[in-house]
């Protein structure tokens, strides 16, 4: 029996975009430091759009430790809830617009987080990519790394646990 | 010595990021500091329960510990995190605003350690604690 006959591009491309889009635009803390995420097949990286508003000390300029922590999280989980979610998005099990909307739809919650802080951030963007060490039913561990000009030069590492949202039973 | 607390209050409040996030410096002294961020919608995390984002907590507790860190009687001058560790205990109640207050317990010439806590109305159950490494700079 021959395989079937692989979607369109588009279609695939559109279907993905927007389920992502709609896991981002929803977050308001998201857009307030303007994170977006750069998406290559199911590979996510973080881009913190620099703004003169993530700085913290003026003087040298150099980006605010709290937006580097706030940086690799929202990456860790933005990267943690695709990669839960996307076998469901590409089964066409869950739409876009139910990302948005559905009710019993939660992100997973971070336990805790530690950020190692390698170099200053300079007042320009930063990239950011997570990798998720372990993914159980119920806990995982993930790890991030944040580089501007070098991706061998990282200027934020960090490790986070987390506790996945509970699936709703079985299917209704 | 006050000279000092009044330079760190500047600083603090000339940070373009904590006045972004709202951020305002209740106390600072003597290695402790304490910093209040009211609620605003913009910094919430998921739409559907008006929560505040983890992130926006980080960004305070680390604003929050380097205050700490320069109020040490034994702080040469800035500072910057070498590393921060955060524990979520649960989600700040929606409405309401987040104080963190934090303390350098102990300073070496090179190495500030800082505890801290951030709590919402109900003071007695900590929202997140975070404890984190900070650098001394001379001047």
């Amino acid at each position: 029996m021959a395989r079937t006959r692989p979607e369109p591009m588009q279609v695939v491309k559109q279907r993905r975009d927007a389920a992502l889009n709609a896991l981002v635009s929803g977050v308001p803390f998201i857009r307030f430091l303007n994170i977006t995420f750069d998406r290559r097949g199911d590979e996510l990286t973080g881009v913190l759009n620099f703004d003169d508003k993530l700085i913290g000390n003026p003087f040298l300029p150099a980006i605010h430790g709290g937006v580097t922590a706030a940086f690799l999280e929202v990456t860790a989980v933005i990267t943690l809830s695709w990669a839960h979610l996307f076998e469901r998005i590409e089964s066409g099990d869950l739409a876009p617009e139910d990302i948005l909307t559905d009710e019993n739809m939660r992100f997973p919650k971070t336990i805790d987080f530690t950020i190692d802080y390698l170099r200053s951030g300079l007042p320009r963007d930063a990239y950011a990519r997570a990798y998720i060490s372990r993914a159980g039913r119920r806990y995982a561990s993930v790890r991030v790394e944040a580089w501007q000009d070098h991706h061998d030069k990282l200027y934020a590492q960090g490790t986070g646990h987390f506790l996945m949202p509970q699936d709703p039973g079985p299917e209704s | 010595m006050t000279d000092k607390v009044k330079l760190a209050r500047q600083f603090i409040q000339a940070i373009p990021h904590a006045k972004a996030l709202g951020l305002e410096l209740t106390y600072i002294g003597q290695g402790e500091a304490e910093i209040s961020m009211p609620y605003n919608a913009e910094l919430v995390g998921d739409p559907r329960t008006g929560v505040i984002h983890g992130g926006a907590v980080s960004a305070m507790l680390d604003t929050c510990c380097g205050a700490a860190v320069m109020s040490h009687p034994s702080a040469p001058g800035g500072t910057a995190t070498i590393d921060l560790r955060i524990d979520y205990m649960r989600a700040a109640t929606p409405g309401q605003t987040i104080t963190t207050r934090a303390t350098c317990h102990h300073i070496t010439r090179n190495v500030a350690f800082v505890r801290a806590v951030a709590t919402d109305d109900d003071t007695d159950r900590p929202v997140a604690t975070a404890a984190g490494a900070f650098t001394v700079e001379g001047r």
